[in-house]
């Protein structure tokens, strides 16, 4: 792949390409962001910092979430990125070429906003060719290349349509089909699926991804979701108050959270030291520790099942249970490590016999090693 | 670098390019070379708008306003403590101030029903409607005092009441000719507002009225106060409508000044009374700016996708007694203020000495009565037109560079104050005298800059004069939907492969384009009708249809009036048919006017 920011990035078409050849398949390094520090200046003056001395590599082809919660700084790293904010300190390159001092439009990577930003004067067709027309395509080229874009977006035909008659969910497809149109080296996802609702979310989540691996596209996707980040990534960086926590594959970084800051934003629920746990969950996790020093336990949904035989080596109290699709969750306040969330299929409470525990009810639980995370006190 | 080793798929010699492109770009310190490169850019943009104002509008005034202050080389503002000393500066003063307040609290108490009944609910023929509603405000001042005369005159229509040459028509013609400025601020605004916030106070318990005052009210008062800010700079600069109505008894410090040169042959007093409206005009700027950046906040925050304005109810179960106010009150307004005296000048200018007919119009081929013109009206129209075109185009081009410029958010803190700065300083020709204007370029452009030209018997300076009056309405129209286009939308398209020229020209152009439309209409409209600076400077050979008009009212002799009724016919006809063509491109955004 090219590693001259100062060209603009070569089109190709989709048809015309398989995954090895695409642009994210060269022989690069990718993009490195090293020791970045961006300031955020508001409208009244204050100045904060929204990166702190972040570093981050992303290798072509790969497709890396940045997950954090609103306002950790991931969507300034992104714009950062793009050249939409200038950087106080630190580098960002691909394949080792600096591009500070590179325009917007000539990095060559492209940028998906949250509500899209489709071009209102321009109907879908002219919007995915935007980016064509840039880098000099013909009108025959770009049809062909729109044509075939709308088709892996799933809106085939709908190169006349008004952009302003689509619904929230097309209006996301035409603008991914339109980040991909110039085939960027890489594209930066901003919160591309946020305004969308939970069912949507969920599907098309499924969908970029099998569009950036269809084309082989080098993503960054930025998200404060965790299932999206789970579904999208084949990495997963996870940000907070300007800072990187940890980077990871998505499975290492569900089971092996780097802290206990990270395993509380995935979710996890209860915090036990090793020394302090109860024997039932020691037992269970004798031999894994994690690493030198004093390590905590950390317990989430799933990490404990209902066990109402005699072998169930922790009990604790009720607090609150729910139905939520297809499953039953019930908050325990389990003796000796805290509240943990119990999931059970919700099958199970069909026959009148099994009532839904009620508040105050004693339940006896088993612990499942493989679900519970040793975290670095 | 370690990038040297990278890339080996090219030839060593592009990788030497790029080598040195890089140092290049490195030589500059993190890419400071582009942003030069730019800056001279918008440097020139701003730059072109800055010189064009300095020399055609700073420059006359400030020449004008010094005469009165330097006498034998030295600075005298004994002036200020000799004219303030008269007691009629203070009743021109007092006047001015009156007229306006009042004149503007009217416009905004019949305009706000309007803004409803307009934007906010559908029925038949509202289009119409709305399209007639502007007529007045785009009419010639000239035009709009001939037609309050000719309703409130003796023999009138409303002759009973006795108005003609009173405070009360004075007033009344202000708010004729401001009405429309209130419905479409107000309305745009309006329009675009969420409705949801009143529909949950009402499912709150609120009862309709309540709704209305503690939740629409408040989110519309941005728009109200930048209407009536608006509103109150017209009103207090007015000249045409106040010569025309006002005759000797009732003035403004506008007309004072005209009075003072023309008439008195007082400069100092003049230059006195331009700088009391200076500050005054630039007191109402600096309030108009602070309701405007509320009002563009308050649209940015959460503007819903569509709104749709639900059918007017008048009638049947669902009636709404705010439906029922809002349309007779606008039904009183358009029918009454604004019909009647537009009917009248109509209906006037088909009455002869010898009964009904197009006498008057076919005299329009003629000279009038003896000692009345030098040209016919048909040859004045055709000045006004060329003028016309050339003004607008002077105009559209400054007022366009302007609007650009100040529609750039820059990231730096002092560019952003320069660019605010520029937008105050356009604004200023709006509400400094055009009088002021028209009499600073008879007197410096005598020798203008020192130059040895005079341009004062030149043609060209009445479509400069009359650009600079239409470009602050440029800027208004244009600016709105500039700065509306959200800012992403640039990024986008940057990152697509756009460079700074190819955003301006495939995102902000296309979008900028429609309202460019109305903003050509506004400024033909403005310059046909312009009559403050045109009367100074337009050659007693060349005159503009304005011009005429008032020279034709001014002369005794009944067909000499009913030329002026045909001449205003022809004058509203002509803004009228430039104002349809140029609404039928405006897009859907909420321009000022």
């Amino acid at each position: 792949m090219s590693d001259d920011a100062g060209q603009p990035f070569r089109v190709r078409f989709l048809g015309s390409g398989t995954p090895e050849t695409s642009p994210g398949g060269g022989g690069g390094s990718g993009l490195a962001v090293r020791d970045v520090v961006v300031h955020y200046r508001d409208d009244d003056g204050t100045v904060a910092t929204a990166v702190d001395g972040l570093s981050l590599d992303v290798t072509p082809g790969e497709v890396v979430a940045l997950l954090g919660p609103s306002g950790s700084g991931k969507s300034t790293l992104l714009r950062a990125v793009a050249g939409l904010e200038p950087l106080s300190a630190g580098s960002i390159t691909w394949d080792g070429a600096d591009l500070v001092g590179v325009p917007v439009h000539r990095r060559g990577f492209g940028l998906m906003f949250q509500d899209g930003q489709l071009f209102p004067h321009r109907d879908v067709g002219g919007n995915v060719a935007f980016g064509l027309e840039m880098g000099g395509i013909d009108r025959a080229g770009r049809r062909t290349a729109v044509r075939e874009l709308l088709e892996l977006v799933g809106l085939e035909g709908f190169e006349r349509r008004e952009v302003s008659t689509l619904s929230g969910g097309e209006r996301q497809r035409v603008a991914l089909a339109r980040s991909l149109a110039p085939r960027p080296r890489l594209l930066l996802l901003d919160e591309p699926l946020s305004a969308l609702d939970r069912a949507l979310r969920e599907r098309l989540a499924g969908e970029v991804r099998a569009a950036l691996v269809a084309t082989g596209t080098t993503a960054i996707f930025v998200t404060h979701d965790h299932d999206e980040a789970f579904a999208v990534a084949d990495r997963i960086a996870v940000m907070d108050r300007a800072r990187l926590l940890q980077v990871a594959e998505p499975v290492e970084l569900w089971h092996r959270p780097a802290s206990r800051r990270v395993a509380e934003f995935l979710g996890y629920e209860a915090f036990v030291p090793v020394d302090d746990a109860p024997p039932g969950l020691v037992d269970v996790m004798a031999g894994r520790s994690g690493g030198p020093g004093p390590a905590v336990l950390a317990l989430g949904p799933g990490s404990l099942l209902r066990d109402d035989a005699l072998d169930g080596t922790l009990a604790g109290t009720v607090v609150s249970s729910g139905f939520r699709r297809g499953v039953v969750e019930t908050v325990v306040d389990v003796d000796g490590v805290g509240e943990v969330t119990v999931v059970e299929p919700s099958g199970a409470f069909l026959s009148v016999a099994s009532a839904l525990p009620g508040p105050g009810d004693r339940l006896r639980l088993r612990p499942d090693p493989a679900a519970i995370a040793v975290v670095p006190a | 670098m370690q990038s040297a080793a990278v890339g080996g798929k090219r030839g060593a010699r592009s990788a030497a390019l790029r080598a040195r492109r890089r140092t290049l770009r490195r030589g500059w310190g993190r890419g400071r070379g582009r942003w030069v490169g730019r800056g001279v850019v918008w440097g020139l943009a701003a730059g072109v708008p800055l010189v064009f104002l300095g020399v055609f509008f700073a420059y006359p005034v400030v020449s004008l306003v010094a005469r009165g202050f330097v006498t034998d080389g030295g600075l005298d503002l004994s002036a200020f403590a000799e004219v303030f000393g008269r007691d009629r500066t203070w009743r021109v003063i007092g006047l001015t101030l009156a007229q306006a307040t009042v004149g503007t609290a009217i416009a905004v108490v019949l305009g706000v029903p309007g803004a409803y009944l307009l934007y906010r609910t559908s029925f038949r023929g509202r289009g119409l409607v709305r399209a007639f509603v502007v007529v007045p405000f785009v009419l010639p001042t000239v035009v709009v005092g001939v037609a309050f005369r000719s309703v409130l005159a003796p023999h009138g229509p409303l002759g009973f009441l006795g108005w003609d040459g009173t405070f009360a028509a004075i007033v009344t013609a202000l708010v004729f000719f401001n009405y429309a400025v209130v419905v479409r601020t107000v309305g745009g605004f309006w329009a675009h507002l969420d409705p949801r916030a009143e529909q949950a106070a009402r499912a709150l318990g609120a009862p309709p009225l309540r709704a209305f005052l503690a939740v629409t009210l408040p989110a519309l008062t941005p728009a109200i106060a930048s209407a009536a800010a608006i509103v109150f700079l017209f009103c207090a600069t007015a000249f045409g409508v106040v010569l025309v109505l006002g005759g000797l008894r009732y003035g403004t410090v506008e007309t004072e000044i005209w009075v003072q040169t023309t008439q008195m042959l007082d400069l100092r007093s003049a230059a006195v009374l331009s700088v009391v409206q200076l500050v005054v005009v630039a007191a109402v700027l600096a309030a108009a700016g602070r309701a405007r950046t509320r009002r563009e906040r308050a649209l940015a925050l959460g503007a819903p996708e569509r709104v749709t304005a639900p059918r007017l109810a008048l009638r049947g179960p669902d009636r709404r007694t705010g439906d029922r106010i809002a349309a007779a009150v606008t039904g009183v307004v358009v029918l009454g203020l604004l019909g009647m005296p537009l009917g009248t000048v109509l209906v006037r200018s088909l009455r002869t000495g010898s009964g009904w007919g197009f006498g008057n119009y076919a005299n329009l081929a003629t000279t009038g009565g003896p000692n009345t013109l030098n040209v016919t009206v048909w040859a004045a129209a055709l000045t006004s037109l060329r003028t016309a075109v050339d003004a607008t185009a002077i105009a559209v081009v400054i007022g366009g560079l302007v609007a650009l410029v100040v529609s750039r958010r820059p990231r730096a803190r002092n560019a952003r104050r320069a660019v605010s700065l520029l937008d105050a300083v356009f604004m200023l020709p709006l509400g400094v005298s055009a009088v002021t204007v028209g009499f600073g370029f008879l007197i410096s452009m005598h020798r203008p800059l020192g130059l040895d030209l005079d341009l004062r018997g030149s043609t060209v300076l009445i479509p400069i004069a009359q650009a600079v009056v239409a470009t602050p309405l440029v800027v208004r129209t244009v600016l709105p939907v500039l700065r509306a286009i959200d800012s992403r939308l640039h990024e986008a398209a940057a990152v697509l492969g756009a460079g700074p020229a190819r955003v301006l020209a495939h995102v902000d152009w296309p979008v900028a384009a429609r309202s460019l439309g109305l903003a050509v209409g506004l400024a033909f409209a403005v310059s046909l009708g312009e009559f403050g600076a045109t009367s100074f400077l337009a050659r007693p050979d060349r005159p503009t249809l304005p011009v005429v008009i008032f020279r034709l009212i001014g002369r005794p002799g009944a067909d000499n009036l009913g030329m002026a009724f045909a001449a205003c016919v022809l004058l509203g006809t002509m803004t009228a048919a430039v104002m349809a063509l140029a609404e039928r491109l405006r897009s859907g955004a909420a321009g000022e006017f």
